[in-house]
């Protein structure tokens, strides 16, 4: 890998270099590096472009790296990445894509991900998304997340998503039986003329099974982001699910929250505010000595980095 | 030394000029504590947030070391050695108590530092520093941080704005100590009270946006005493 892929790895996955565990580094739409563990089992598909992630029942403390880079211009990437958690595991897996475009032409990634979670197992899942480059095309990032959940499982989603992304739209979809428990952070920043629509549709068949969504998001300059979330709950469940904007500029942000309670014991709660920064949130940065920018940056820093 | 120069600040009203500051001159020398009090409304916030620039009066200079602070902006004064410690503390989403105590003192403060500066207003860091400054603190835990944060700058001048509102069971005892212990900064504090009011080289009584008396605290008392706020008087009975 160049200088640049190497940076952009960086910033999608953390990794200063290639791990030794189970990983599947996909470049340009082609595979870089492939490795299995004797724990955990990557398959190419066979009928489209993408694989198969399976990780043994009872595996415990491991983790699968899936980054994928794009550092051309003019590329259409479409991936499907299937993962089938085995009972009673409780892995990590980093996934996440970097977009380094300096040409004219557009790239695009399309990362499909369907997580099957069986019974009693744990994910962890982070998910970071990367645009830059001086070219003016578009990099433009469109995620879609499915989510099974099995009994007692529970996962915990991370996904972020901070500057350079000039178009993204993110579909996420869950279903959850009983006593599962899904808890998703998202952050986002846009700039610029950037675009960024986000959807949650989860579905709370089980008992006691339950959906925690925070999302914090800062639109700049003429940027627009729309955030879109629909539970439902079939059962005794828990929902929740919070939209926090920051507006800055002529920037726009639209929240339409959706909460449905098809069974009369489903609980379900969500909360949505937007706004600018707060006056006294930046007089106080400043009467310790910050400038008004740094004051500004300083919220929006922590707004998007602190614990949600 | 700082100096307040003929101040006055008039704001409009359903269409009525109202005065809320009125030709106010005060001189607040170095190393000493000055209480300012009086009864609600009398102008004594709005007053010290003019100094740090918070408010800009109407008419009048206010003289800083020499400097004039007339245009110059809120972090410019924290930066010629002001600091300001809020009556209602400021939450943050995402900020922790780190974070802010960092912002503070211009630098990445070491875990031994942080210990200082919070142990100085009773708290432990280790329970603190990690936590974002939000309501999930109470506001007598708030109020301690507003405190830290205030004097870990280290500043010429402290401005404390009702510094014991909200101080849930910490003790009065505790707070006079952190002022007495402020070593050769001068201390602007407004106070309801008595305990504060004794610590005071000076007390300042404001009412209807005036001086009424300057003076030790047995000096200024009676005027205290004589004023026909119920609340400011039976906390000097």
């Amino acid at each position: 890998m160049n200088k640049i892929e190497k940076a952009l790895l960086e910033k999608v996955s953390g990794l200063h270099k290639i791990p030794a565990g189970a990983v599947n580094i996909r470049r340009n739409g082609e595979i870089v590096k492939r490795n299995s563990t004797s724990e955990i089992e990557i398959v190419p598909k066979t009928d489209k472009s993408g694989i198969d992630i399976f990780v043994k029942p009872n595996v415990v403390g491991k983790s699968v790296h899936i980054p994928v880079l794009i550092t051309v211009g003019g590329l259409d990437d479409l991936v499907y990445n299937d993962f089938y958690i085995g009972e009673n595991a409780d892995v990590t897996i980093v996934a996440g894509c970097g977009i380094h475009n300096s040409t004219c032409n557009t790239s695009t990634h399309n990362g499909i991900h369907c997580f099957h979670i069986s019974k009693n197992s744990k994910v962890k899942y982070f998910e970071s998304h990367v645009g830059e480059g001086e070219g003016s095309g578009g990099k433009v990032l469109n995620p879609i997340t499915k989510i099974y959940m099995e009994s007692g499982s529970q996962m915990h989603m991370e996904t972020i998503q901070i500057e350079g992304v000039t178009s993204t739209i993110r579909k996420t979809f869950a279903s959850l039986k009983d006593n599962a428990k899904l808890m998703v952070t998202e952050k986002l920043l846009t700039t610029d003329f950037q675009t960024a629509k986000t959807q949650f549709d989860v579905n709370l068949l089980g008992e006691n099974s339950s959906v925690e969504i925070s999302s914090r998001s800062v639109a700049k300059n003429y940027s627009v982001q729309e955030f879109k979330s629909n539970i439902i709950g079939k059962n005794q469940c828990f929902g929740h699910v919070e939209c926090d904007g920051i507006v800055l500029d002529e920037a726009r942000i639209v929240s339409i929250p959706k909460i449905d309670a098809a069974d009369n014991n489903a609980s379900l709660v969500h909360e949505a505010a937007i706004g600018k920064i707060a006056g006294e949130e930046l007089t106080k940065l400043m009467t310790l000595g910050l400038t008004k920018q740094q004051a500004e940056e300083t919220i929006i820093q922590g707004f998007l980095m602190g614990d949600n | 030394m700082l100096k307040l120069e003929n101040i006055s600040y008039i704001v409009e009203e359903d269409g009525l000029n109202k005065t809320i500051l009125d030709n106010v001159s005060l001189t607040f020398e170095d190393g000493k504590t000055y209480v300012i009090t009086g009864p609600n409304g009398s102008g004594k916030s709005t007053l010290v947030k003019m100094i740090m620039g918070i408010e800009t009066p109407t008419t009048g200079n206010i003289v800083f070391n020499g400097i004039s602070l007339d245009g110059l902006q809120i972090n410019e004064r924290a930066n010629l050695g002001i600091s300001y410690a809020f009556q209602q503390p400021v939450k943050f989403k995402g900020l922790k108590v780190r974070d802010l105590l960092d912002a503070a003192t211009g630098k990445s403060n070491d875990f031994k530092t942080l210990c200082n500066y919070l142990s100085a207003v009773g708290l432990c860091a280790r329970d603190y520093i990690d936590r974002p400054l939000d309501g999930t603190l109470s506001g007598g835990e708030l109020k301690r941080i507003e405190l830290a944060m205030a004097i870990c700058r280290k500043s010429k001048l402290n401005i404390f704005d009702e510094p014991e509102a909200g101080i849930d069971l910490w003790s009065f005892e505790n707070l006079t100590k952190i002022f007495r212990s402020l070593g050769e900064a001068t201390n602007i504090i407004v106070s309801h009270q008595k305990k504060i009011l004794e610590i005071a080289d000076e007390v300042i009584l404001l009412k209807g946006g005036r001086v009424e008396k300057v003076g030790k605290y047995k000096q200024v008392l009676p005027y205290i005493q004589n004023n026909q706020c119920d609340k400011l008087r039976g906390e000097h009975e």
